[in-house]
């Protein structure tokens, strides 16, 4: 084998050997067959923890104060927009009009916006609508798009280029175009065409990655290994390609999360996104930009969580991908 | 002389540990000698190569001592500008994979040609010539239209062939070699190989060859220095070591060649593996797997004994081990 | 593992000499396609071109020739991951190739691979004891449940390396111990006929030897027959009872390892034979070396007649027009002895180009 001019290399060749505290001890010509015990020459026996890429990911992932941190802060949005009762007392849509515009007082940390509407209240409420769709959306295009990019990534040929096209059409929607046009026939209240439409338009950018991770996958030697043993097709994808190909859709889907959230309240402050009576940060900033000359405060808050929010998940999607990447392992 | 590498260590920091890849390397090649150096992967050959080149990354990694002499300077003691200018026009490299050292979107022509336009100021025209005068040196069939062709549109031992002519443009007078042909089929292997030694000859050049193919070594080698977990453990004509290693780790590479008369039995195989650098075994670091191992070799690492006047063995036991060989 | 050897050993009788895999004619070639969605052929890559060989129960078969000869694709037709375009492969005389659903997962358990690379042939997410009972899983009725962890360890051991290790993943492992591992797979379903690809080339120097020990150690075992791989001539030749030189698709010598290396009468062979390195300084003064001139031609478009002859010291007009059979060259068909070999050239005449060897 010649030798690796890559430090990084350099380190797999030589290190990776004992990366588990001492491989080297399974080592063993013909001669040395006869003398191995079972606790092994240096006492690394079947106590020794297995490593799979998971456990080292997350061996990894908690020492990364950026994933700590990031992590934490969606805790907790998560927390409060399952649970807003516990650290809002008041209901976000009792307004009283002759509060419209006043600042702080005590109780109300954040001041009222021009409904004279707690925009404190509002504020934590508003998270529930924003992580509902980022999660709701990102599963279902993380779903969607592995799907297709998967099987086109596995099968090729025919299906890829029919699949494969499929992705461009979509891809090639201008969103907040199509969300203009789209989300204005469709009246709701709820979450959900809004979920719809972001899978919708999603999806070919999971099934890119997902087509190629694949792709990747495929090629090795361990999936031709187990065809010529007569694997099934189902069999080589979900228990040899799908688990080394999943990575790359894990990293993308988590980054993407926190696009969705921003997509939300974009598609919101145009008026096409949700509707009240749902709280959303979306909602609230375009109400408050009509006064940001005089009441700027309005727009600080629920734009301020908007950010922080979506800053948290593109960080997980860092920390997650610096753990998952093999390029940096 | 040529080249000098004195004491050479070079350190890798991983997240894992402190990486020990050369620890203590000292060699040397004169003009028109070929020096071989022999070894496995993690023996620290390449990067000690690299270090000579100053194509070292760091970090991860560090010179943590010693001095590389080039004509009579320090490299290790020269501003990067300055050994900017002895890189490619001093001394150059051959890498393994012509492929990936070729820049795809670049002709052949022109990263020939800027090898003439940055170190010498020609102009784009006169680089052209050169070029083409280079591959016709090389042995290119039709350098005159493949001149402005892509790396991919020749195959593997031509491609190696454009590496070689990129490393004598400024006619250095050092090359490295880094397992030159361990990409290449045994019988373009063969051509490469006479190419080499031809130009090398006609240039009066030193050549340090990195491989780990005993027959490529005994082939072309002068002198060979045999190196393991980032030491050398012998240094010799190449006559002296293939008639009679004085090293263990050396003797048994020789023996675990497959010879005719041994055809049906087992092969002879150096147990164990090569160690991890980040946990070399105190002492002499072959020690594990040497059939000669006494508890010396466990405490003590062998200082290279001077077996002859132009050879060297990091052996404790270096001369019961001629004696049997 | 005693237990396993003995039921191994006993299905497989006493080597024979009749051939237990007879290939004939095969054929593979790679359609080249422009267009995405609407394919059209423009040409083929003519990976393997009327290959012909037999397989002896228990002999080793190697198979040597340079990137691109179409030894890979052959190994990979054997075991039946690509589909020949012709030809048969006869495994104790019936034709695998038109085989399908569970006849031909039967045949599959009876030849197996190991693979090149031992870091792209292990599933990195599956622990070593996943890896070794993937066969059982794939074929439940080799060995019920409750039995294969024991059988996975007892398989480790035969390769030499520590049964307790079944819970670690390859990563753990160095080289040398991953291909242990995939020897140890390719072991798993007893099979008959092993089929492997240049199974110690991305191994250290040091580590080779223990390899190529182990895979003799398990023929004598298990009463393996063995296709052995490989661009290493000194490897192939000590472990091969018989030798294939492939070109361009097309095997132009074979025979005994006496009569290929010490007696070769192919040009190519010859040159091949010449062109490796020989460690032994000495011998660089006296040796006479074929260099050939040029490189292999693409195998899209393979030269008429002789593909060799494009770099060939001897050919003539001949060359160019006829295709030469592989079969025993007419001049020395009457006088026998070692010369007497099936060699595809019109003007094959011996040249001794290796040292000759003592027993010669």
């Amino acid at each position: 084998m010649p030798e690796a001019y890559d430090p990084k290399d350099v380190a797999k060749d030589a290190i990776a050997p004992t990366g588990a505290g001492g491989a080297m001890d399974l080592a063993m010509s013909e001669a040395e067959t006869l003398e191995k015990n079972p606790g092994g020459p240096l006492g690394t026996g079947p106590q020794e923890k297995a490593r799979s890429l998971w456990t080292d990911a997350w061996h990894q992932l908690r020492r990364n104060p950026v994933f700590i941190i990031s992590s934490l802060l969606i805790l907790f949005l998560i927390v409060i927009s399952l649970w807003p009762s516990l650290i809002a007392s008041g209901d976000p849509n009792s307004c009283q009009l002759s509060k419209a515009h006043e600042s702080a007082t005590s109780g109300h940390p954040f001041g009222y916006d021009a409904q004279g509407c707690d925009v404190y209240t509002r504020t934590v409420y508003g998270a529930r609508a924003s992580i509902a769709v980022g999660i709701c959306a990102t599963l279902g295009v993380a779903i969607l798009g592995s799907l297709m990019g998967g099987l086109a990534g596995f099968f090729g040929g025919w299906w890829d280029g029919l699949l494969s096209r499929l992705a461009d059409v979509f891809f090639a929607i201008p969103v907040i175009l199509g969300g203009l046009v789209f989300l204005s026939v469709v009246v709701s209240s709820t979450i959900w065409p809004v979920v719809g439409f972001m899978i919708l338009l999603g999806w070919p950018q999971i099934s890119r990655i997902a087509r190629g991770a694949v792709i990747t996958a495929k090629q090795n030697d361990y999936v031709q290994a187990a065809r010529a043993l007569g694997a099934s097709n189902s069999r080589m994808l979900l228990r040899h390609v799908a688990p080394n190909a999943i990575a790359p859709v894990i990293v993308v889907a988590t980054i993407a999360l926190g696009t969705y959230i921003a997509l939300e309240a974009t598609l919101s402050y145009l008026g096409v996104g949700l509707r009240p009576p749902t709280v959303s940060w979306g909602i609230d900033i375009s109400n408050a930009s009509q006064y940001i000359r005089n009441y700027p405060h309005e727009l600080l808050w629920p734009a301020g969580a908007l950010s922080i929010t979506v800053l948290a998940f593109i960080m997980l999607g860092d920390a997650v991908r610096d753990a998952l990447d093999p390029k940096l392992r | 002389m040529l080249l000098e590498v004195r004491d050479l260590q070079v350190e890798f920091r991983t997240r894992d540990g402190v990486a020990k890849a050369v620890n203590g390397v000292t060699y040397e090649v004169d003009a028109g000698e070929t020096l071989a150096v022999l070894g496995e992967s993690g023996s620290g050959k390449s990067v000690t190569a690299q270090a000579i080149m100053g194509i070292l990354d760091m970090p991860p990694g560090k010179i943590t001592g010693g001095e590389i002499l080039f004509q009579g300077k320090d490299l290790l003691k020269m501003k990067e500008d300055e050994r900017r200018k002895v890189r490619g026009a001093e001394m150059a490299m051959i890498f393994q994979d012509a492929l990936s050292s070729l820049n795809p979107v670049l002709s052949v022509g022109d990263q020939l040609g800027e090898m003439f336009i940055v170190h010498r100021g020609m102009s784009k025209k006169d680089a052209r010539a050169k070029s083409i005068e280079l591959m016709d040196r090389v042995r290119i069939p039709a350098a005159k239209e493949r001149v402005s062709q892509y790396p991919h549109q020749f195959s593997g031992g031509m491609r190696q062939r454009i590496m070689i002519a990129m490393a004598l443009a400024l006619e250095p007078a050092l090359i490295i070699a880094d397992e030159p042909t361990t990409a290449l089929d045994v019988t373009v292997q063969a051509q490469v190989m006479d190419l080499l030694a031809e130009l090398q000859r006609e240039l009066n050049m030193g050549l340090i060859l990195i491989t780990h193919d005993l027959g490529v070594v005994a082939d072309v080698a002068d002198k060979i220095a045999v190196m393991y977990a980032g030491r050398i453990v012998e240094r010799a004509p190449v006559h002296d070591i293939y008639k009679a290693p004085a090293h263990p780790y050396t003797k048994g590479l020789l023996e675990s060649i497959p010879r005719l008369d041994q055809k049906g039995q087992e092969l002879y195989a150096i147990k164990g593996l090569p160690p991890n650098l980040m946990a070399i075994p105190p002492g002499c670091a072959f020690n594990p797997r040497c059939p000669r191992a006494q508890d010396v070799c466990r405490t003590d690492v062998p200082p290279l004994a001077q077996v002859s006047e132009d050879r060297q063995s990091a052996c404790h036991f270096w001369k019961e081990t001629l004696r049997d060989a | 593992m005693p237990e396993l050897t003995k039921e191994i050993a006993d299905a497989h009788p006493t080597p024979t000499a009749e051939p237990i895999l007879e290939v004939r004619g095969l054929v593979k070639h790679f359609p080249l396609t422009q267009g995405i969605l609407f394919k059209k052929q423009i040409g083929a890559v003519k990976a393997v071109d009327g290959v012909d060989f037999d397989l002896g129960a228990g002999e080793t078969l190697g198979i040597v020739g340079e990137s691109g000869c179409g030894k890979s694709t052959v190994a990979k037709l054997l075991v039946n991951l690509e589909q020949p375009t012709a030809g048969e492969i006869r495994y104790k005389g019936e034709d695998i190739t038109k085989l399908s659903g569970r006849a031909l997962k039967a045949v599959r358990r009876n030849i197996q691979m190991v693979f090149q690379d031992p870091y792209t042939s292990l599933n990195p997410r599956m622990t070593v004891g996943d890896i070794i009972g993937e066969p059982y899983e794939i074929h439940p009725e080799v060995a019920p449940k409750g039995s294969r962890r024991q059988k996975v360890q007892e398989l480790l051991d035969v390769v030499g390396l520590n049964p307790e290790y079944i819970n670690r993943y390859p990563h753990q492992f160095s080289g040398g111990q991953r291909q242990r591992i995939g020897i140890a797979r390719g072991l798993a379903l007893r099979p008959e006929i092993i089929v492997a690809d240049e199974p110690v080339s991305a191994l250290d120097v040091s580590v080779q030897a223990q390899v190529v020990n182990l895979l003799e150690k398990l023929q004598d075992e298990f009463g393996l027959s063995y296709v052995f791989i490989a661009h290493d001539l000194s490897i192939v030749r000590h472990i091969s009872d018989r030798v294939g030189v492939m070109y361009l698709g097309r095997l132009v010598e074979i025979g005994s390892d006496r009569e290929i290396y010490d007696h070769p009468t192919h040009p190519y062979t010859q040159a091949l034979l010449s062109a490796v390195p020989v460690p032994d300084p000495d011998a660089r003064l006296h040796r006479e070396r074929i260099i050939l001139s040029g490189d292999v031609p693409s195998p899209a478009n393979p030269p008429s007649g002789c593909r060799f002859r494009t770099r060939c010291w001897k050919a003539q007009e001949r060359c160019e027009l006829e295709v030469p059979e592989l079969a025993v060259p007419a001049v020395f068909r009457l006088e026998g002895g070692p010369t007497a070999h099936p060699s595809a050239c019109h003007f094959a005449e011996e040249k001794q180009v290796v040292p000759e060897s003592d027993e010669s």
